[in-house]
C-alpha cells in the first residue's frame, strides 16, 4: 500500500519566475576559473552563513556544457541569488551568464578581480554584496508545495556487497511512493547499469524510449571500455562486489518498479511527475576523461536537472553532501552505520538484522518529506557542501527520450 | 587495507547467515561476518565454509564449474574464471566479468 504525503500543510517553497519552488534559498557564489576560486571561497567562509554556498567551474577554455550547467545551477528553484566572480581574462560567457540568472528574476552580481583591484577589494565588495542578497532573501515568504512538485534524484557512492540488498532497494520503494505522488525521480550513472539495459529497456513507456536506453548503456560501455576502468573501485570489491555487473544489478535496484517515463542529460528537467533515467555519459569521442571523475560530479548533474534532493545510498560510509541541494545518506551496511552514525540519516543495514523494506522504504519517503519542509540532513547540518564541476560534451536528447504523458 | 571488521556482536542469532536474493541464484550472500570452518545450511544440507566470507560477500550455492555464469538476483554478474566448491568464497579469485575487467588497488594506470 502506498503511503500518503501526510505532511499536512508541511512543505512549504520559494516560489521562482519559472513556477518551479525552492526548499532552500541559498546565495551561490561562483567562481567562473579556478583564479577566482580562492576570492570566491574566502567571500563563502567570511559570510559566516550556511546558507551561502560556493559552486563554480575551474577551467579557462570555453565549454557548452559548462556554461549551461551553470546556467541550470544558478536558476536553481533552491537557489535565490547569485554573485559570479571572475578573474577576468578567462574566457567563461560571464555576461551570458549573468542574463540568464537575472532573466529569472534573482538578484545577480559580478565581480571581476582585476577590475574590482585584487583579493581584498573584491573580498570586501563581495562581503557587501553577499549581505545585501541575504537581507533581501530573508523578506521573500513561502508558498504551500506539493509532492508532486518535488524532484528527487539518487545515487550511490562507495557500494559494497549490501547496498544492493539494503538501502537500495529501500530507496527504490521510496521512489515507487514518491512517483504515486507524482512526484519525479531521477536515476543515474549509466556506466554503473552495464547489463541491466535490457530490463531497463522493457520498463519504458514507449519501445522506442526502450531502444533509446539501450542505445545509451552502449554508449557508457564502449566510453569506460576505452578510458580502461569500469565504475568500478577497489572499496567495491573489498566489500564483496566482484564485477561491474553485479555492482549494476545492485545499483539498478534504486530505481524502484516504476515505468521509465524518460531519459534525461545532465541540465534536462523532468517535464512532469514519473521515473528518469540520466544519461551521464559524454556524446562522441571520448574527449575530456572519465565520465565523472567522483560522486559529487554526479550530484552536480542530478541538482542541475532541478533534483531538490539526493538520496545517497553507501555501503562502504561517504560522508559527503552538497552545494544546492540537500544530500540524505542511507546506509546499507549495519557496521558501517555503528562506525559513521554522526553522518548517516537513515540505517538500511537494520535490513539485514530482520527489518522490512518497506519499512526502511517509508522513513527514507517520510524523511525526505521532513528534509524538503527545511529540517537538515545529517551531512548538510556537518555542513558537506562538496561541487565539482568538469569539461564534458553532450548532444540534445533525441524525440523518443521524452515520450508525451 | 582491511575488510569491514565486525564491530559488536549482533543480534541477529536466530536470523540464517546466508540470504537467498533469488530462486535461480547459484550463489548465496553472507549477512554476517562467517568464520572459517564455520558450518552452515545450504539448501537443507550441513556445509562447512572453509575460507572466511566477510558480510556482504558470496559464496557458492552449489558447485560451480568453470565457465559457469554466476546468478544474483537472478541476473549473470560474470563467469567462473576457475571452479569453487559449494560454500566456497566467490570473488575476484574465481569470477570474472562478462563485460569490464574489476579494478583492485594496488593497480598501475592501466586497467587490463
Amino acid at each position: 500500500m502506498s503511503p500518503v504525503s501526510n505532511q499536512q500543510g508541511g512543505m512549504r517553497g520559494y516560489p521562482r519566475s519559472d513556477g518551479r519552488k525552492g526548499i532552500r534559498n541559498v546565495v551561490a557564489v561562483a567562481y567562473l576559473v579556478e583564479c577566482a576560486h580562492h576570492v570566491s571561497r574566502l567571500i563563502v567562509q567570511r559570510s559566516g552563513a550556511d546558507d551561502v554556498h560556493l559552486i563554480g567551474f575551474p577551467g579557462c577554455y570555453p565549454n557548452k556544457y559548462a556554461l549551461e550547467m551553470m546556467k541550470r545551477l544558478c536558476t536553481h528553484p533552491n537557489v535565490g541569488a547569485v554573485l559570479l566572480v571572475s578573474l577576468g581574462c578567462e574566457s567563461f560567457n560571464r555576461e551570458e551568464l549573468r542574463r540568464t540568472i537575472d532573466a529569472s528574476g534573482r538578484p545577480v552580481d559580478l565581480l571581476v578581480i582585476q577590475h574590482a583591484g585584487g583579493t581584498t577589494r573584491t573580498l570586501n565588495a563581495g562581503l557587501e554584496i553577499v549581505h545585501r542578497m541575504r537581507t533581501e532573501l530573508a523578506r521573500q515568504t513561502t508558498v504551500p508545495m506539493a509532492l508532486d512538485e518535488l524532484i528527487v534524484g539518487t545515487v550511490c557512492g562507495g557500494s559494497d556487497g549490501t547496498s544492493g540488498i539494503t538501502a537500495n532497494p529501500a530507496v527504490g520503494r521510496c521512489f515507487d511512493w514518491l512517483i504515486e505522488n507524482s512526484a519525479a525521480c531521477i536515476f543515474e550513472e549509466t556506466g554503473e547499469l552495464i547489463g541491466c539495459e535490457r530490463i531497463m529497456a522493457a520498463r519504458a513507456i514507449t519501445p522506442e524510449l526502450g531502444r533509446e536506453i539501450e542505445v545509451c548503456v552502449e554508449k557508457a560501455a564502449n566510453y569506460y571500455r576505452i578510458m580502461g576502468y569500469g565504475s568500478f573501485a577497489a572499496g567495491n570489491s573489498e566489500g564483496g562486489l566482484t564485477t561491474l555487473e553485479e555492482k549494476s544489478m545492485g545499483a539498478y535496484s534504486k530505481s524502484g518498479s516504476s515505468p521509465i517515463s524518460g531519459l534525461i542529460k545532465p541540465g534536462d528537467v523532468p517535464p512532469r511527475g514519473g521515473l528518469y533515467l540520466l544519461d551521464v555519459v559524454p556524446d562522441g569521442e571520448p574527449r575530456f576523461g572519465f565520465p565523472n571523475i567522483s560522486d559529487n560530479a554526479e550530484i552536480v548533474e542530478l541538482i542541475a536537472c532541478g533534483s531538490h534532493l539526493i538520496l545517497f545510498t553507501t555501503g562502504r560510509g561517504s560522508v559527503v553532501g552538497s552545494a544546492i541541494s540537500p544530500v540524505i545518506k542511507v546506509c546499507a551496511n549495519p557496521d558501517t552505520y555503528e562506525r559513521m552514525s554522526d553522518d548517516m540519516d537513515v540505517n538500511a543495514g537494520r535490513i539485514l538484522h530482520g527489518a522490512e523494506l518497506d519499512e526502511v522504504g517509508r522513513e527514507i519517503f517520510d524523511l525526505v518529506q521532513k528534509v524538503a519542509s527545511g529540517a537538515p540532513s545529517k551531512s548538510e547540518a556537518l555542513g558537506h557542501q562538496e561541487f565539482i564541476l568538469t569539461y564534458k560534451q553532450f548532444e540534445p536528447i533525441g524525440p523518443a527520450c521524452l515520450p508525451a504523458a | 587495507m582491511t575488510g569491514i571488521r565486525p564491530v559488536t556482536n549482533h543480534n541477529s542469532g536466530r536470523l540464517p547467515p546466508l540470504l537467498l536474493l533469488h530462486p535461480e541464484d547459484n550463489i548465496l550472500v553472507a549477512r554476517r561476518d562467517i568464520a572459517a570452518g564455520e558450518r552452515v545450511e545450504i539448501d537443507g544440507a550441513s556445509v562447512i565454509v572453509p575460507n572466511a566470507v566477510e558480510l556482504g560477500h558470496k559464496l557458492a550455492r552449489r558447485e560451480l564449474a568453470p565457465g559457469t555464469r554466476v546468478l544474483k538476483y537472478g541476473a549473470p554478474i560474470g563467469s567462473m574464471k576457475v571452479g569453487a566448491a559449494r560454500g566456497e568464497h566467490v570473488h575476484l579469485h574465481n569470477l570474472q566479468s562478462d563485460y569490464l575487467p574489476s579494478t583492485t588497488r594496488g593497480e598501475g594506470t592501466d586497467g587490463h
